[in-house]
């Protein structure tokens, strides 16, 4: 099957790629990017010589649109295994081709945590089957995400884990994040860690400040995060453990970032996008969709969350996508459960969030594609001769409503619910197949 | 994202009370009136007029209280309504029914009112959001949010011995972390004009950039109460007393606790206030519970006439 995608515009963020081009995907992988089949403008890439004779079985006209690879994105929960009445790994893949999203890292917060070979490969093998986006797993760092026993990282990283994470379920004991990173050091894994300090943030429901005094909310101060933080990052001098820092929220806890960073230490970190664009402020009276974990904080801490992405500091943004049932929202704030779902507003926000930053759309794109894919060393979110040909192609231009009928996650759990964001997917291909439509 | 306020009608009558945020100045000063019209009909030989005849307010305590739901349960009857107590804590809760459902149970039963108190804070704001036109919601305690009718019925008591709000110092002593009376006592206060609200406690017990509400912190209480007109003492859970918040009772007491020594840096007609029940020797001396200075029990007296305006407000009258 020869696909030609033609008349857009070509955004490749990881090689510079900015042009009204074609793409010529051959047999699922890109075989061409440039002008005419055969007309090389001379660049490697272009792949003047292969292409010409190519004939297209299928052409896809993306007249006014972009065509982008598809995104890679750090943390979609699917749900599965243990929380099918929030959502099923079918509805999640298919709300993630809906949005563009090829690739994604699931967090091993399911019931069972996975923190075993076999749950992982099934996960892999119903995602397989499903044939939609690329699933890769992160192991449970600790046996049942307790923080107490180790997981078996080498057993799970061979079942196809690329990372291992403890999730929302801060370790209390410093011994065991200790031996944690040593032993991942050990055999060169990844150690993603969400900061927070449990004890700081334990009752917690909303950012310790204004908001939450005046809401009678208890706190989660910035404490919380940086402690942890710097916590993480005297271990990793002492482990030489590579750790990625999941969900940043403070502008206090991007400084420290930035100072581990500056130090060589081979520390990473991403963003919610929900982060980037809201605030504590936004909770209103009560709106339990604006309840986040880690909490939306001050005006403050998104504007510095805003250049920390700008200048590199936040390697990736990433959905946080959690699906709930209605249930889950529709009790007090305190009561309710954190998180939106966000596979299908990943790109449209971060077109918002670009558009309020005024940060070119090359750059917005890069943190949702080849960034997130360089922090998981995927060959992913980029656009290579002879790989496979994931791409997302997006309208820059249509606005689409945001609403339970629209949403194909089973969760509708967002606060854009019911508003208009500009920018729509309206094709996305994994391996050279169109997955969406379907 | 921010709405209209929802405890307001589009013509800034009172649909529900919620809080004291936000509430117009007007409407405050137009609830203290009302409740003056009420506070005599506590003497009639007949304690009773007829506003709420028919109506059926709902008592919904998710959170046990006696002293509260009495005072609502007078202001009801005084006002003719029918009134049905839950203590929901012992049944529906407990059975795992959703705070919803339970609301929507009641409302099947026509229910024309409820007085919610529950332990989250927003709360009644769930509850007002989820309700049918005509069902008016009265927040009687959420969480550490608010407690509107206890800050109301303060404003009463303050307007009562000391008549204008305007050249005022009102000092709120002890546990303002946890307490909504705290809060919707500062809204009141702010949006009646008072100039000088000022909160006392250690800095475990004062919430984050709580000036933002426009009051004063103080840590020593001395200063704290230097030349004001009005101490309101709050009450300090037991669970608190010893812990990560206070070291201890006693050490509370003498950091916090309101005795003849600490009151004399206040004016000499300073009035003291509190929303009881009161931990004698924990936050206040007894001496100056009972003394000439306090309106603990007026409070009291106020808070059915206050509650009982909200009613008749909330229901159109």
């Amino acid at each position: 099957m020869k696909i030609e995608i033609k008349n857009g515009r070509l955004i490749d963020p990881a090689t510079n790629r900015n042009e009204n081009a074609s793409l010529y995907i051959a047999d699922g992988v890109v075989v061409g990017m440039g002008g005419e089949p055969g007309m090389s403008d001379g660049s490697e890439a272009s792949n003047g010589e292969a292409l010409r004779n190519f004939t297209p079985d299928k052409v896809i006209d993306a007249s006014g649109k972009i065509v982008c690879p598809g995104l890679v994105d750090l943390c979609a929960r699917l749900r599965e295994p243990g929380f099918e009445y929030r959502a099923t790994l079918e509805s999640e893949m298919r709300a993630a081709v809906a949005g563009g999203v090829t690739s994604l890292v699931c967090p091993p917060d399911t019931d069972p945590a996975l923190d075993e070979p076999g749950l992982v490969e099934m996960l892999k093998r119903r995602a397989t089957m499903a044939n939609l986006a690329r699933v890769y797993p992160l192991g449970a760092l600790t046996l049942g995400l307790k923080g107490e026993k180790l997981a078996e990282m080498t057993e799970l990283h061979e079942a196809g884990c690329v990372g291992f994470f403890q999730a929302d379920h801060p370790i209390r004991d410093t011994m065991v994040l200790y031996r944690a990173l040593q032993y991942a050091a050990t055999f060169g894994y990844t150690v993603w860690l969400r900061p927070q300090e449990a004890y700081l943030a334990a009752d917690g429901i909303a950012h310790d400040g204004e908001v939450s005094t005046r809401l009678g909310l208890a706190g989660i101060p910035v404490s919380a995060e940086t402690v942890a933080i710097a916590t993480i990052t005297t271990l990793m001098r002492e482990t030489g453990a590579k750790v990625h820092l999941a969900r940043i929220s403070s502008a206090a806890g991007v400084e420290l970032v930035r100072l581990a960073k500056s130090a060589g230490l081979p520390l990473s970190c991403d963003v919610g996008i929900h982060h980037l664009l809201l605030t504590d402020r936004d909770i209103g009276y009560f709106d339990s969709q604006y309840r986040f974990t880690p909490p939306l904080r001050s005006p403050t801490d998104r504007d510095a969350l805003s250049r920390a992405v700008i200048d590199g500091t936040i390697d990736a943004i990433c959905s946080d996508h959690t699906p709930h049932d209605d249930d889950a929202k529709h009790v007090p704030f305190g009561e309710a459960q954190a998180g939106a779902t966000a596979l299908e507003t990943l790109l449209s926000l971060t077109l918002k969030w670009a558009d309020n930053q005024q940060v070119p759309l090359p750059l917005a794109l890069k943190k949702i594609t080849s960034d997130p894919a360089r922090v998981v060393d995927l060959k992913a979110g980029q656009f290579l001769l002879g790989a496979a040909a994931d791409v997302c192609i997006f309208n820059p231009q249509s606005f689409w409503v945001i609403a339970a009928k629209t949403l194909m996650s089973q969760g509708k759990n967002t606060p854009y619910l019911g508003r208009e964001l500009q920018g729509k997917v309206t094709h996305t291909l994994v391996n050279g197949q169109l997955v969406f439509p379907s | 994202m921010l709405t209209a306020n929802p405890q307001l009608t589009a013509d800034k009558k009172l649909k529900h009370l919620l809080t004291t945020e936000g509430l117009p100045k007007k409407l405050i000063e137009q609830i203290l009136e009302t409740a003056d019209q009420f506070v005599s009909v506590g003497d009639r030989e007949v304690k009773k007029v007829p506003l709420l005849r028919g109506k059926s307010v709902f008592n919904l305590f998710f959170e046990n209280s006696t002293r509260t739901r009495t005072t609502f349960e007078i202001a009801a009857k005084r006002l003719s309504a029918d009134v049905i107590n839950l203590n929901i804590g012992a049944s529906s809760a407990s059975k795992g029914e959703s705070l919803l459902d339970t609301i929507d149970n009641l409302a099947a039963m026509n229910a024309d009112m409820f007085i919610v108190r529950h332990s989250q804070s927003g709360a009644s704001h769930l509850i007002a959001q989820h309700v049918k036109a005509g069902i008016a919601v009265i927040n009687a305690g959420d969480g550490r949010h608010a407690h509107p009718t206890q800050g109301l019925l303060d404003m009463y008591t303050i307007r009562h011995y000391k008549k204008s709000f305007h050249n005022l110092s009102v000092a709120i002593v002890g546990d303002i972390l946890h307490s909504r009376v705290a809060r919707s006592g500062i809204h009141a206060l702010t949006t009646l004009g008072c100039p000088d609200v000022r909160v006392i406690g250690p800095a475990t017990l004062i919430p984050s950039e709580v000036e933002r509400m426009g009051v004063s912190v103080h840590h020593d209480m001395h200063r704290g109460l230097e030349g004001v007109d009005v101490v309101i003492m709050l009450r300090l859970q037991s669970e608190r007393m010893s812990g990560p918040l206070l070291p201890s009772a006693h050490e509370f007491f003498k950091n916090y606790g309101l005795n003849a020594e600490k009151l004399a840096r206040a004016k000499p007609d300073a009035i003291v206030m509190h929303p009881g029940p009161m931990n004698r020797g924990v936050e206040i001396e007894s001496g100056i519970a009972d003394g000439c200075q306090s309106v603990i029990l007026p409070q009291v007296t106020f808070g059915i006439a206050v509650r009982m305006a909200v009613m008749a407000m909330v229901t159109g009258n």
